[in-house]
């Protein structure tokens, strides 16, 4: 075991943690662990574009974008919090262009931009263009630029650390973060960073789905570790499930696919949007596509032998257009499915796509405690946070404009409390809970097989609590969640080594996903409305009397020993807009 | 609209798609022996699958010691280079009915990177050169209140070297780099193009200092695997060419 000392500790390499660690090294002695090399996080595969209301090809401001973003968010959005985001959008791609991001240009020189679900003129008049974007790279290049920037201050990195558990110790009374503890892939050491402060970064939950267009390594990782040591989790119920994946893959199609003019079809080659969305059309925001294309299949317009998916059509876009706009999209339908995207229909399918819910902060990034009390020393930025910008269902766009915002802010909170506030002391047997997670799962001779419990835990979530849900349909994923979780007791890994043991690894990162699953079915399930992306059929309808308010989830342990979900609720913010039905 | 093309196919996968593949795969772990062995493994797959896909289901269902980076798996993130079949490919991208499945698809550790366990590699030099070569971008003066302004030619003459994802597919393919690691290699000189060439940038001509060194782009001898390896259809060579133009005429 090592003992590492840092002002600042990072966790995460996406675009959250390395925003936030270009400020945080700057004012800091700072280290970034990170599960996989820093250019591997999924940031890279968001295509489309970042929203900000820089006016550049039409008229825009960010009191626009603020409430589309509340109005997207189905009016779980705390208004504070998304006006930040939205007034602070502008400086955050125009940091990006200063640290050389090449922005697609418009004739003038200027950040070309482009139309995306759910923003807006003027409160829902039109589609209005306000994604910067380059071509649908944008994550790619969102990625690449902050990687590079990292290398011009030279952050210090830790690939293929793995970070398993945070470290929470009481002084006088209040809880504080005194550091995290890390598994080193090649070696198969376990490491303790000391930090006066720690910033999560680790990104989303996304692999309990099967359908997804997440990365294989996003298991929640950093929800799952604070959430063990009792801090609470916010709107886990709330799930994105994009409308254009691949069929059947899930890979993302971006949704500047239609942004560009790109239409979605069913099989009697009806622009069905028009009818579920008459304004915005194949533009409304994803919680509606998604439930839209479902409801098309269910009814028998789906397209294919089996009905099962519908068509985004860009054939009657000149190539010329494709090729210059969305070059790797209409490479990736070449790839997976052998299809000419210049000619032929798309088969698409909603793919699990982003939680909105996660670890509670304020708009500084600090993480709560409970519905007010901050945990000294401890962020959270990025998709494993809940700030929350996105309620219940983000707007495309929104999310690599929150990684760049709030990472920013958690990077300069953090580093400004390193600077005030000494090191919290170190628990006793700071490694305890890691060393015997880590033992029990190399030395375990139980029969369950990490494979088969991840396969049936994602076919699970698929068939019970994805676009549609009910209340019979999330109880049979409660049960059957806590059978997994029973049998995942037993689970063997056959890797018994300490070097590259990645068999262990996934066998880690299934535990996170089964305690992550538990806490959004059981949310899900007392959510007894339907708003954004959680759609209840057996309640329809939105319920602002009852529900207009976060859920917050605790992990309680019991007398026997035994864990469950507490579930408490936490007021919304609302600043200007009172919710209202929403129309698109 | 058409969907002659769907449609066929739609039937096609109606049938069983399975065939059985035979992976073999090198196979090295110093925790066990200092030797590297080549193992076969059989597996049901259907052809449209891609050789990521074939090797989870080895390490899943098969032999969970089968070590190898993965993340994203459509081409984006860069983990997964491997010699497939003798060329460096992405795992991910590479579908099972493209590399004849009819005989044993071979699979290995990229070259010239030390391999630390069965298909994973040390990568570190490959970002260090990386590194050495200011992949960022460089201004003097003041910074404007706004953008810099960019005209669309200009932005679109650096667009190639953008979509690098740093697989290392291209510097592990090329001869000069197996024979010595110094050598900066295609995707460092890849990476220092993209800011050379971007008009906004004030420090070309230090970044071509750095690669007219020893270890530099004169060490290139034009073979052109790190174009046919690049996953992302990067014109390599034509890169590093355009880099030892600018060394000589000093116009870039």
């Amino acid at each position: 075991m090592k003992i590492h000392k840092y002002d600042t500790v990072i966790v995460g390499a996406g675009g959250a943690g390395m925003r936030a660690a270009i400020e945080a090294t700057k004012r800091s002695r700072t280290a970034v662990l990170t599960k996989l090399y820093p250019t591997r996080s999924h940031t890279g595969a968001a295509q489309g574009g970042m929203a900000a209301a820089l006016a550049n090809v039409e008229d825009d401001n960010w009191e626009w974008h603020t409430f589309d973003t509340v109005k997207g968010g189905d009016y779980l959005v705390d208004q504070d919090a998304a006006e930040i985001l939205a007034k602070e959008a502008i400086d955050a791609v125009l940091d990006l262009e200063k640290m050389g991001l090449p922005f697609n240009r418009t004739p003038d020189g200027t950040i070309d931009q482009r139309r995306f679900g759910g923003h807006s003129r003027n409160h829902g008049e039109a589609p209005v263009r306000r994604s910067c974007y380059a071509a649908d790279r944008t994550g790619h290049m969102i990625l690449q630029t902050l990687y590079q920037n990292c290398v011009k201050e030279g952050v210090e990195f830790f690939n293929e650390f793995y970070v398993l558990d945070q470290l929470l110790v009481e002084v006088d009374g209040v809880k504080k973060s005194a550091g995290v503890v890390a598994y080193e892939l090649a070696t198969g050491e376990i490491h303790i960073f000391q930090a006066k402060a720690v910033i999560y970064a680790s990104g989303g939950t996304g692999k309990f789905f099967k359908v997804t267009s997440n990365a294989h390594t996003l298991t929640g990782d950093g929800q799952a570790a604070c959430y063990r040591r009792g801090l609470p989790l916010e709107d886990m119920e709330f799930f994105q499930f994009h409308p254009t994946g691949i069929w059947r893959m899930g890979i993302l199609l971006t949704e500047g696919a239609r942004g560009e003019g790109g239409i979605l079809r069913n099989k009697d080659g009806e622009r069905f949007m028009e009818k579920y969305a008459p304004v915005m059309k194949d533009l409304a925001s994803r919680d509606v596509v998604s439930r839209s294309i479902y409801t098309e299949i269910r009814e028998g317009r789906g397209c294919g032998p089996a009905g099962d998916h519908v068509y985004l059509d860009l054939t009657h876009l000149p190539p010329e257009q494709l090729d210059a706009k969305l070059p790797d999209i209409t490479e990736f339908a070449r790839t997976y499915l052998g299809i000419e995207p210049y000619t032929d229909p798309i088969p698409i399918q909603p793919t699990a796509h982003y939680a909105m819910g996660g670890i509670p902060t304020n708009v500084e990034g600090e993480v709560l405690a409970d519905n007010t009390t901050v945990v000294p020393g401890l962020y959270a930025a990025g998709e494993v946070a809940c700030v929350s910008v996105h309620g219940a269902n983000r707007l495309g766009t929104n999310s690599l404009l929150d990684i760049n915002v709030f990472g920013k802010r958690s990077g300069i909170a953090a580093a400004k409390y390193s600077a005030e506030n000494d090191f919290v002391e170190l628990p006793e047997n700071p490694a305890q809970q890691v060393a015997d997670l880590v033992e029990h799962l190399r030395n375990s001779t139980g029969k369950e097989r990490v494979a088969d419990l991840r396969l049936e835990l994602q076919e699970t979530m698929d068939a019970c609590v994805m676009v549609f849900r009910t209340e019979q349909t999330i109880k049979t994923a409660v049960e059957k969640i806590a059978e997994l979780r029973e049998r995942y007791k037993n689970v063997s890994v056959q890797d018994k080594g300490k070097r590259f043991n990645t068999d262990l690894l996934e066998a880690i990162e299934l535990g996170n996903l089964l305690d992550l699953a538990e806490v959004m079915a059981v949310s899900a399930l007392a959510r007894k409305e339907s708003r954004g992306g959680h759609y209840r059929e057996d309640y329809p309808n939105r319920d602002d009397v009852n529900f207009m308010r976060h859920t917050m989830a605790y992990r309680e342990v019991g007398a026997d020993g035994k864990d469950s979900v507490r579930l408490d609720y936490k007021p919304v913010v609302v600043t200007r807009y009172q919710p209202m039905e929403r129309k698109y | 609209m058409a969907t002659p093309t769907l449609d066929k196919m739609e039937a096609a996968a109606a049938a069983s798609p399975f065939i059985t593949v035979t992976f073999r795969i090198r196979r090295f772990n110093p925790e066990i022996s200092d030797e590297s062995t080549w193992q076969d493994f059989q597996v049901e797959i259907d052809p449209k699958e891609r050789v990521l896909d074939g090797l989870h289901k080895i390490k899943w269902d098969l032999d969970g010691t089968l070590t190898f980076r993965r993340s994203c798996a459509h081409g984006i993130c860069g983990s997964d280079a491997m010699r497939i079949n003798g060329k460096n490919r992405l795992a991910c991208k590479t579908l099972i009915k493209d590399i004849n499945p009819e005989k044993p698809i071979t699979v290995e550790a990229i070259k010239g990177l030390t391999v630390m366990k069965d298909l994973v590699v040390d990568m570190e030099p490959f970002f260090q050169a990386y590194r050495d070569v200011m992949p960022f971008l460089v201004t003097k003066g003041n910074e404007p209140t706004r953008e810099r302004l960019q005209s669309a030619e200009d932005r679109e003459r650096f667009d190639d070297t953008t979509k690098c994802i740093l697989c290392a597919a291209c510097t592990s393919s090329c001869p000069v780099f197996w024979n010595d690691g110094q050598y900066f290699g295609p995707a460092a000189i890849v990476n220092a193009h993209r800011f050379i060439f971007d008009s906004r940038d004030e420090a070309g001509e230090q970044r071509l200092e750095i690669l007219n060194d020893k270890d530099g782009v004169w060490r290139c001898r034009t073979t052109f695997n790190c174009t046919d390896a690049c996953p992302r259809g990067i014109e390599v060579t034509k890169a590093i060419q355009e880099v030892k133009r600018a060394l000589i005429t000093r116009r870039f």
